[in-house]
């Protein structure tokens, strides 16, 4: 059994009037079974409001369900008594660097969640250690947050979830807000974290790009899972991407173009590399 | 109306430990109707600059004219300026505060002290500028999706009738189909009401994709101020200060380094793909 699974997952949002009244239902996810095996690197594409970021608050249990169940290493999050572990386990990243840094000091921040559990100074100041380097910011360990850039507050956020010692970590978003330097350290920060230590990445992001490494791609509309595959496997359909308000990379749509036109070139192209040398065959 | 910058400086906390030289000799002339993309990574000066161009941040020296005007010889209506230069910062959805859309987008006529019924015109036409329709006029702000309460923000600073409008990343965290919804009509303001456009960017591929000249900053200085074509063609020198051209652009140097005679000069997947067409067709 996968580290994350889940069966016929539904997630509401209900509002209530004043007076107690239920006011509005908004079906955030609707029906949604998976099962993500440890050490994966799972990318989450999806438009605005397809329920992308509900689907990933239900892997800490920031949120429950409201029909179905979602189990983290077989613990049900509907029951409470899981929670802790649950969170131990798997930790969220979001988008905004500047809203989950709290420590005046890059290292006290790391530190901020083995000392909220109790853990002895010694082994703290490990993980604090082992953290940032996973992170590549041990430089910055004295740095106050406040002067880094967005991509380095990021990577000290990473850390911050990496000090508890998850299993996986669930990211939202987390190069949205990011210049193109940023964005490239922390996809390399995650594909480390997930080649050398082995944690399970579930990474939602609206940048196509950062999908080509993934395992798996889940593609979602209107709260569910409307599309599971390689990379390859997904990007061939640039189409139906693009019916579901998604886009393809650049090279994958030339690549697509082209054949549509009549060269005959293969389906699924994801890098420059693999265009040029397609099209070296052919003249 | 064109904005002109002479010999700008600008220095944050010059007095403590804290002091930054933000911008550095900053010369420059945009005029009206120019669609301007502005680059640069974190910290190369692009928010500092653009500040300047309505006078909210103040030159440590230099001096910043609007309209050949200097805006800070201390008789310049300042205000008057922020109506005329419109500027939409990072996020603007997190500065909506009113119960409805329409209440929200009046706010800015209604202190240029304009009476209801024109500032309730004034929202109405700007809220169709920006594509939201009327259904979402009368709700709160706070019902909206991402890519609408975006929009309902800059039809904020739209409802003003400004000559410029400046726009801080406009698009960051909308899903692609959101994120070229806005960008259209940002190009059909420029292009149907003349407005000057200042598109701040981390996007390559938009600015080659929408604006006639491009700005690149970096510490502090203009590193390039040219056409987004001519400023592709030197990708190496991007890279070298951490940006990058758009993709294409690295497929036809790839394939012109494998004998393809095809052109560097290629921005959009439509370019390339007539390129590389012409080229297959002509040896096939």
């Amino acid at each position: 059994m996968g580290i994350i699974r889940s069966k016929d997952l539904e997630f509401e949002y209900i509002s209530h009037s004043e007076d107690e009244e239920i006011e509005s239902v908004i079906r955030a996810i609707a029906g949604i079974s998976i099962d993500i095996e440890k050490g994966d690197f799972i990318v989450i594409l999806g438009h605005n409001g397809s329920g992308k970021s509900t689907l990933a608050k239900q892997m800490n249990a920031i949120l429950q369900p409201t029909r179905g169940s979602l189990w983290v290493n077989g613990m049900n999050t509907k029951d409470d008594g899981n929670l802790l572990n649950i969170r131990r386990l798997t930790g969220m990243v979001f988008q905004n660097p500047d809203n989950q840094i709290i420590g005046s000091i890059v290292e006290e921040d790391v530190g901020f969640g083995p000392e909220n559990i109790g853990m002895a100074t010694d082994e703290i100041w490990k993980r604090v250690e082992e953290s940032l380097s996973a992170v590549d910011m041990l430089n910055y360990r004295s740095h106050s947050p406040n002067k880094l850039s967005g991509g380095q507050k990021q990577r000290v956020a990473i850390a911050g979830v990496m000090a508890m010692k998850p299993e996986c970590i669930v990211l939202d978003e987390p190069t949205a807000m990011l210049d193109p330097i940023g964005r490239k350290d922390v996809i390399k920060t995650i594909t480390e974290l997930n080649k050398t230590a082995g944690v399970t990445i579930i990474l939602i992001t609206h940048y196509m790009e950062e999908a080509l490494q993934a395992d798996r791609v889940f593609v979602m509309d209107d709260g569910k899972i409307v599309m599971e595959g390689t990379p390859k496997e997904i990007f061939t359909q640039s189409r139906k991407l693009r019916a579901l308000g998604l886009e393809v990379p650049q090279v994958t749509e030339l690549a697509f173009e082209l054949k549509q036109a009549g060269v005959a070139i293969s389906d699924g192209i994801l890098t420059i590399d693999e265009l040029v040398e397609e099209l070296c065959q052919l003249n | 109306m064109s904005i002109k910058l002479e010999n700008i400086n600008y220095i944050y906390s010059p007095d403590n430990a804290f002091r930054k030289h933000a911008l550095k000799d900053i010369n420059l002339v945009i005029e009206q109707g120019e669609f301007v993309g502005i680059i640069g990574h974190t910290g190369s000066g692009k928010s500092t600059l653009i500040q300047h161009f309505n006078g909210l941040l103040k030159p440590t020296s230099g001096y910043m004219y609007y309209d050949n005007s200097n805006i800070f010889d201390g008789h310049y209506h300042l205000k008057r300026l922020r109506e005329k230069v419109g500027l939409v910062f990072q996020y603007p959805e997190h500065q909506l505060f009113e119960t409805t859309v329409q209440k929200d987008v009046c706010f800015g006529p209604k202190n240029q002290g304009l009476d209801e019924q024109e500032c309730m015109e004034r929202a109405g036409e700007a809220l169709k500028l920006v594509g939201l329709k009327e259904k979402y006029w009368k709700k709160s702000p706070f019902e909206l999706s991402g890519g609408q309460k975006r929009r309902a923000a800059i039809a904020g600073v739209l409802a003003m009738q400004p000559e410029v409008l400046i726009l801080d990343e406009p698009t960051a965290g909308l899903d692609p189909r959101g994120k070229n919804d806005i960008l259209n009509q940002i190009q059909k303001l420029h292009q149907e009401l003349r407005i000057t456009i200042i598109l701040v960017s981390h996007s390559m591929e938009d600015v080659a994709k929408y604006a006639g000249r491009l700005i690149v900053m970096n510490q502090g200085r203009i590193f390039f101020d040219d056409t987004p074509r001519n400023i592709f063609r030197r990708h190496e020198e991007l890279e070298a200060i951490g940006l990058a051209a758009p993709q294409v652009t690295y497929i036809m140097a790839e394939l012109r380094k494998k004998g393809f005679d095809v052109s560097a000069d290629a921005m959009s997947v439509e370019e390339a793909k007539k390129e590389i067409l012409a080229f297959l067709g002509k040896d096939a």
